[in-house]
């Protein structure tokens, strides 16, 4: 008898906290995958966000920190700077990354710092409650946009991949998404990749991954994932935006 | 060559993740058994049919999934 799958070893045996039918979930273990199968977990350092995944630090079986809200990067360069030969990433939501860290993220790929950052796109603000966050869509409900977002007051949703992506010190930026086998399997390809360039001292690598948020939503997380696919993707294209050395 | 999956059922949210991913749409809501969390869980009704594929591992977010060939 041969095991085809179980749980994977980057992953503690906790219990996760998430909704039913979060992303959050798959992408923890993408992640943790990726590190086992590079041989990197035992030297993994990861920085977990303020948000709804600001208990990693309880599911992740390797050296994790918690930062304060939207410093990661920081936290980050910090940690890379001191160990150059370890794995280091950033796993951070929306809220987190494109909103009170803006800064953070843009700063450390401009400086090329060579940790992975994992950017969950869910287009709201989900453990808070479901403000509108910078990713929100246009016609998007959330509690602070109750009748949707318009462009007159909070203007056109951030892609951050792209943004990042001009700069020079990022080597790597792919969106991705998880609602089917084929998308996982790219989205594993894309972080292992990240952490791979990141092992090479390549710089910056970043990898988003799109995500449901059936709670804040107002969902069921099959309509979630349907809802992801119709109006997400169209905005939020999937694919390479940048790698360094492989024009796009 | 046949297959088993086994759910950690106990863990299972009832998201129905895995349902929308099986070839051989063998895996569906146990709506006869309410876990500790108060969800439906998943399970498989003809084992048989398996392939041993794990696409339903391979989604499940809380990877209460275990999938083997034998």
């Amino acid at each position: 008898m041969a095991v085809v799958y179980e749980k994977s070893k980057g992953l503690t045996d906790a219990e996760l906290h998430y909704c039913p039918g979060c992303h959050h979930g798959i992408i923890h273990k993408l992640v943790a995958e990726s590190l086992v199968e590079l041989g990197l977990l035992d030297g993994a350092i990861g920085i977990c966000p303020v948000g709804c995944s600001v208990f990693a630090y309880n599911y992740f079986s390797c050296d994790m920190l918690e930062a304060s809200h939207g410093r990661a990067p920081a936290v980050a360069t910090g940690i890379k700077r001191t160990h150059p030969d370890q794995a280091v990433f950033t796993y951070q939501g929306d809220g987190d990354l494109a909103s009170i860290g803006a800064a953070e993220i843009v700063h450390a790929a401009m400086r090329g710092e060579k940790f992975t950052t994992i950017f969950v796109n869910n287009a709201i603000y989900g453990m808070t409650g479901g403000q509108m966050a910078p990713t929100t869509l246009i016609g998007q409900k959330a509690t602070t946009c109750q009748s949707g977002r318009t462009v007159e007051q909070a203007g056109m949703p951030i892609r951050v991949a792209e943004m990042l992506s001009t700069l020079d010190g990022c080597v790597y930026a792919e969106r991705v998404c998880v609602t089917d086998i084929a998308n996982i399997n790219k989205a594993k390809r894309a972080i292992k990749k990240a952490f791979e360039k990141q092992m090479n001292r390549e710089g910056f690598t970043f990898v988003e991954v799109l995500s449901t948020c059936p709670t804040n939503w107002g969902m069921t997380p099959l309509k979630a994932v349907q809802w992801l696919k119709d109006n997400m993707i169209p905005y939020y294209p999937l694919g390479v935006i940048k790698d360094k050395g492989l024009e796009v | 060559m046949s297959a088993r999956v086994t759910f950690n059922s106990d863990r299972c949210k009832g998201c129905e993740l895995c349902t929308t991913v099986c070839p051989k749409h063998i895996v569906t809501m146990d709506m006869n058994v309410i876990n500790r969390k108060g969800y439906h869980p998943a399970t498989v009704t003809d084992m048989d049919q398996c392939i041993g594929c794990a696409s339903c591992a391979k989604i499940c977010p809380d990877s209460i999934i275990t999938v083997e060939k034998f």
